[in-house]
């Protein structure tokens, strides 16, 4: 048999089922892996042997005994730093929760553990989910597992780093303007990000309330789509949870491309993207072109306005979001405050980083009377011309094929001193937040330097199916997602 | 449009931060370069545009007005910084 660390989630969960392998024994090979790897790559930073092994030990008894032991028995799950598991630190890579411990299982946590999941750690994040590098983390640099002289992307880079290690065959993240799909491109692997309201943020600590969603990172298709059915659907503890019945991904994503009409904006390949990505993205779209989709180009107007729009309404947010963080009760405390007033400023001030700062005075500043309107009512207006955008493409396409990242991984410390760079690599997932539809990345070849590239899928709300029916089709025909580092 | 230092200052002090002397420099050069980049904003036509706050209007779905449960508030209480009880403690609010 295959080792069972190089098995992909949905093996795992057959060979487990059919007691070819412990769930324990699966636990240990890859931990042993982390243990090997990560010395390097720092894409965790805390493991959770313990818990794991004790949830290990149970799904192997379930199976032993005939009961049903989940969708996931016996798949190590790792999980960013900025989603709750009771009894584990959910620090955000901020020292203003360095030593919190979450009293509860996000919605996702509860649903994955329900399913015979193993939590197997904490990954490494943009602190507060705010960067596209994971250079933003108070603790540690996750180096890409490809180069190690480059990022990994971000925010979820600790998460994508991972899988495409090999630490953890699945990982979740999160994505407020492509902090799943970002990574994903730049680590080679697939990482989706649902409709907004398609899984619960009951547990996720807010960045952007009405942009942020958790998403699954694997290798495969397949994978991906057992990992977003174990988390979608309604909780009654996100009023913002979408009430519309979940589909089978697993089944649906099995139907053939021939007919689907495909469309490629063209404002998504002006200047500013480089070449080889360009080369390899008009190669996935022949792929497709090949298995009988149409594919037509189209326009979605008003893409440049993505990005500003984007650092106004997500930062506006996140200032308020933020506002929770006061040293009261539970973060960051500044010792010897004469008063509460400098206890707060001081406990702030101590424990957010340079980014974090630099976006909670954007939020404020523009939200602050006197520009309320001129940027953040302005904002949330171009938000509904980009949205509409999406509307009127989708009623002649079923999905929209763009780059992911307008280029391979850049170099650790490259867009560090200029925020405004760093903000640029996250021109093409933006959209996609701002209207609140599905998209995922899937790994479509490699540059000269053998840097992975990113292929990045958009449809309409609530069409995760056809992204991971498109990818499907994609990975049977093609073996970039086979590469490993 | 260039934002002052002393807006940052002020701004800062709104967000409940205290910056450095190097940072409310540093500030105030970077978040000017950020506004200058949002500024094509101001020249879309929006008349007649409806903002939208959130991108799919979901029904909202309340439950009912019960108490669900009791938790157990020894994990919350345990990252309270300070503490008396089951009170967060903090310093004096009025002099």
């Amino acid at each position: 048999m295959t080792p069972a660390a190089e098995l992909s989630a949905c093996a795992i969960v057959k060979n487990v089922q059919s007691r070819n392998v412990s769930a324990l024994a699966v636990l240990d090979a890859f931990l042993e892996k982390v243990k090997k790897e990560d010395i390097k790559v720092k894409a965790f930073l805390s493991l959770n042997e313990d818990q794991a092994r004790f949830a290990a030990e149970s799904v192997d008894e379930k199976i032993s005994k005939g009961e049903p032991a989940g969708d996931l028995a016996g798949v190590p799950i790792a999980v960013k730093d900025n989603i709750c598991v009771q009894g584990l630190n959910a620090t955000c890579a901020s020292k203003i929760l360095e030593n919190f411990i979450s009293p509860y299982d996000a919605t996702v946590i509860a649903k994955l553990r329900s399913q015979g999941a193993l939590i197997i750690g904490k990954t490494n994040m943009d602190e507060f989910a705010m960067g596209s590098s994971t250079e933003n983390s108070a603790f540690q640099t996750t180096c890409n597992p490809w180069d190690q002289n480059r990022v990994p992307g971000g925010s979820s880079g600790g998460s994508a780093a991972a899988v495409a290690g090999g630490m953890s065959p699945l990982a979740l993240g999160s994505d407020t303007g492509g902090s799943i799909r970002q990574p994903a491109s730049f680590c080679g692997v697939v990482g989706l990000k649902p409709t907004y309201g398609r899984v619960s943020r009951y547990g996720l600590v807010a960045f952007a309330s009405s942009l942020d969603q958790i998403g699954p990172f694997s290798r495969t298709a397949e994978d991906c789509a057992l990992l977003l059915q174990a988390i979608c659907g309604q909780d009654p503890m996100d009023s913002t949870s979408s009430p519309l019945p979940v589909p089978n991904f697993r089944e649906e994503m099995k139907r053939p491309m021939e007919g689907l009409r495909i469309g490629l904006p063209r404002e998504y390949f002006g200047d500013g993207l480089d070449s080889e990505v360009r080369k390899l993205i008009m190669a996935a779209v022949e792929t497709f072109k090949v298995q009988g989709a149409q594919v037509g180009e189209i326009s979605l107007p008003h893409t440049d306005l993505a990005v500003p729009v984007y650092y106004i309404l997500a930062p506006s947010e996140a200032s308020a979001n933020l506002a929770r963080f006061d040293g009261v009760r539970y973060g960051h405390r500044s010792p010897g405050a004469k008063n509460l007033l400098e206890m707060v400023e001081k406990s702030r001030s101590e424990g957010f980083g340079p980014e974090v700062k630099r976006r909670i005075m954007l939020g404020t500043y523009a939200l602050s009377s006197g520009y309320y309107d001129a940027y953040y009512a302005q904002a949330q207006k171009v938000r509904t011309l980009i949205s509409e955008d999406f509307t009127r493409a989708f009623k002649e396409v079923d999905m929209i094929l763009t780059p992911t990242a307008p280029t391979p991984a850049f170099r650790s410390g490259e867009k560090n001193a200029d925020p405004v760079q760093m903000y640029l690599s996250d021109i093409y997932t933006i959209s996609c937040n701002l209207a609140g539809i599905p998209g995922i990345s899937i790994p479509c070849g490699f540059s000269q330097n053998k840097l992975p590239v990113g292929l990045q899928i958009l449809a309409k709300p609530f069409a995760e199916s056809t992204l991971l029916q498109a990818a499907y089709a994609y990975q049977k025909n093609t073996n970039w997602h086979l590469q490993v580092p | 449009m260039a934002i002052t230092k002393q807006e940052v200052e002020h701004v800062a002090r709104l967000a409940r931060l205290e910056l450095k002397e190097n940072e409310s420099e540093l500030f105030t050069e970077q978040l000017s370069q950020i506004l200058a980049q949002v500024e094509k904003l101001k020249n879309v036509s929006t008349e007649n545009v409806a903002p939208c706050a959130h991108p799919f209007t979901v029904k909202d779905h309340w439950r009912e007005d019960v108490s669900s449960g009791n938790r157990d508030t020894s994990g919350i209480l345990a990252n309270a910084p300070d503490r008396e009880e089951n009170l967060f403690k903090v310093p004096k609010v009025i002099e």
